[in-house]
């Protein structure tokens, strides 16, 4: 009963936040912004807030956090409440989890950030080359991308883990490859689409170059589609990081992240009559997770509901 | 008429010829991507300080001396008859390891889709029927919010309700062969309830896309202007071709439940194939890696093609390709 009470408590508080957020931005952007913002549900509010708060958190990790990332401490396996200095208790080798939380947040957020971007330049370039050249080049790129997508992601991600070895830079660059295959199909799609107008037809006979055509002919017209995609890739990057990181064979330490913290406090769950602070250690991480990753979705689907909201 | 069967047929045969061709592809690709790596196996496994005669004498015990099309051929012939090599690890048959592991994920993966499948399929029918009311807004919301979670939290969430705060079923899946059909039930509850999650999820969405995809449609909107009742507008009119989309969506998040798996079994501690591949990639077993990469790999793509073997079966249209 008091589970489900606090459930709605939050979902109250939640939305008058959302409510708060929206009107905030409709009474101090300008007129452009105002009118994008005035049709804004309350979900996509959420997750607006939600994204600006966990940046943030990201960027000012530093100043937030009391301790430093790696900051050992003499007392280990302190719970919650134990010490004054350790509001979350600390870990099996003394440093403070509150700390690693917030540090593990900006890790996992800006690894997840930056393997996305790399598959997005990686994807979009290959794709945009493979539309604009055609030929044996895009049979040879489309095939190759055919190849590679028949295996299950995550199932090729451990091969190619297995094989380069367990490290930090190895997942970065084994999840951009892997993830560049969907940006590929995508900007392929895209850029198909608009290479047959009649200005890149013209900017061909004016004697401009593969490089500019790309860039300045059909990257800008194809922004809008990519914008809403590499929301969901991120998402997509995000989950495919924590999950690895949760088995062990992700970010690897001393980094903090969100993935390892939830594998390492796990045990702390069956505490969870008695000591129910100390279990919700393992959900914290998890549930930070999850939150980010609905908040970009909420996002997103408005975007997608905007751009397609002329059809239906 | 005649010509119709054999069309069929020839379609079909074209259809899993194609699959062949790609687990093909999947077993060259998983070959080479092992074998294509700096360094070398045998200096792997005796570590940094091995001499150059005990080097040799692991690359001719593991045939690694071979020219690589031979050894390619001898894997790819073992793995069609149920040889998977020795395991780097413990020196046993991969095929050993992996025999019962593989039954037992199996029934995790059954027990999860039988849920999933029917609650997902008609949830999705309702949400797209009853589309923009409080039920298809507060589905949407709940399912983004399940397919946004990561697997571990769904199933951290449920040993908290479900075996630690209310003790109705195990938080670990001690499962083993000889234990009777109930208990076992009982035992794998949890891991597929989480993936249960996780796919209802996915596969609603889908479902809820396909069907409204085709109310949209030009002629059902006839048989509602022409004063047909709902209930036959639905059963009569767009039931049967809404058939081969829901086929599909099936498939593809049954092909889903090989990435949930491997997650879920390492948090319930379940004795499946996917808990095996996690601790060999983490000791680097590559055998093991190998076979395990190739089932995960055909399972996938065997669900791919009975998918589009089914919707074409099932949509006369897709029997006549222009």
């Amino acid at each position: 009963m008091t589970t489900l009470l606090y459930i709605v408590g939050i979902l109250v508080v939640a939305a008058a936040a959302s409510w708060l957020f929206r009107a905030a931005l409709i009474a101090v952007l300008p007129r452009p912004g105002k009118l994008l913002f005035r049709t804004m549900p309350l979900v996509a509010s959420f997750g607006l807030l939600m994204i600006i708060i966990y940046v943030s958190a990201a960027l000012f990790a530093p100043v937030i956090a009391p301790y430093g990332e790696a900051e050992v401490f003499d007392k280990f396996n302190a719970l919650p409440g134990d010490d004054p200095r350790f509001l979350l208790g600390t870990d099996q080798i003394g440093r403070d989890l509150l700390t690693r939380l917030i540090y593990g947040g900006r890790n996992t957020i800006g690894i997840a950030f930056l393997t996305t971007v790399l598959a997005f330049l990686l994807g979009a370039i290959a794709g945009f080359l493979a539309a604009t050249v055609g030929g044996w080049l895009d049979q040879l790129l489309s095939r190759t991308v055919d190849a590679l997508m028949a295996i299950p992601q995550l199932i090729f991600a451990l091969l190619l883990i297995t094989i380069f070895g367990q490290s930090t830079i190895n997942m970065i660059l084994v999840i951009a490859v892997l993830d560049s295959t969907r940006v590929f199909r995508l900007s392929r799609a895209v850029a198909g689409n608009i290479v047959v107008m009649d200005y890149i037809e013209a900017a061909k006979l004016r004697g401009e170059g593969l490089g500019y055509l790309i860039f300045r002919e059909i990257l800008p017209n194809a922004t809008p589609p990519l914008i809403a995609e590499f929301g969901m890739r991120f998402c997509f990057v995000f989950l495919l990081i924590a999950a690895l990181s949760f088995l062990g064979l992700g970010i690897q330490p001393p980094l903090a992240d969100w993935g390892s913290m939830v594998r390492d406090l796990s045990q702390f769950i069956n505490y969870a009559v008695f000591a129910p602070l100390t279990a919700s250690l393992p959900l914290m991480a998890a549930g930070a997770i999850a939150l980010l990753t609905v908040s970009v979705n909420f996002v997103v689907d408005w975007m997608l509901h905007r751009a397609s909201g002329l059809k239906e | 008429m005649s010509g119709f069967g054999f069309d069929l047929l020839r379609l079909i045969a074209k259809r899993l010829g194609l699959g062949l061709i790609t687990l093909f592809v999947v077993s060259l690709i998983i070959f080479l991507a092992v074998n294509l790596l700096p360094g070398d196996f045998a200096q792997e496994i005796l570590g940094q300080g091995a001499t150059e005669e005990a080097v040799a004498a692991i690359r001719r015990e593991l045939g690694l001396d071979q020219p690589m099309v031979q050894r390619y051929l001898s894997w790819l012939g073992g793995a069609l008859q149920g040889d998977f090599g020795t395991s780097f690890g413990n020196k046993r048959p991969v095929a050993e390891l992996l025999g019962q592991r593989f039954l037992n994920t199996l029934f995790l993966a059954g027990v999860a889709a039988a849920i999933a499948v029917p609650l997902a399929v008609g949830l999705g029918v309702l949400a797209a029927l009853y589309r923009n009311s409080v039920f298809d807004r507060v589905a949407n919301v709940a399912t983004l919010t399940s397919i946004s979670s990561p697997e571990f939290f769904l199933a951290y969430i449920l040993i908290l309700f479900l075996a630690v705060v209310n003790p109705v079923f195990d938080s670990l899946s001690n499962v083993s062969p000889d234990l009777d059909f109930w208990t076992r039930l009982q035992r794998t509850m949890l891991p597929a309830l989480t993936l249960t999650l996780v796919v209802t999820a996915h596969m609603m969405r889908m479902t809820r896309a396909a069907i409204i995809n085709l109310l949209a449609s030009p002629y059902i909107e006839m048989a509602r202007l022409k004063g047909v009742s709902p209930a036959r507008v639905i059963v009569h009119h767009a039931l049967p071709n809404a058939l081969a989309p829901i086929i599909n969506v099936i498939a593809l998040n049954l092909a889903y439940l090989i990435t949930g798996v491997v997650v879920v079994e390492v948090v319930f501690v379940y004795p499946g194939v996917g808990q095996l591949f996690v601790d060999s990639v983490k000791i680097r077993d590559i055998p093991i890696v190998q076979a395990c990469c190739l089932i995960f790999a055909a399972t996938y793509i065997l669900l791919n093609l009975t998918a589009d073997v089914l919707s074409i079966l099932s949509n006369p249209r897709l029997r006549h390709p222009k």
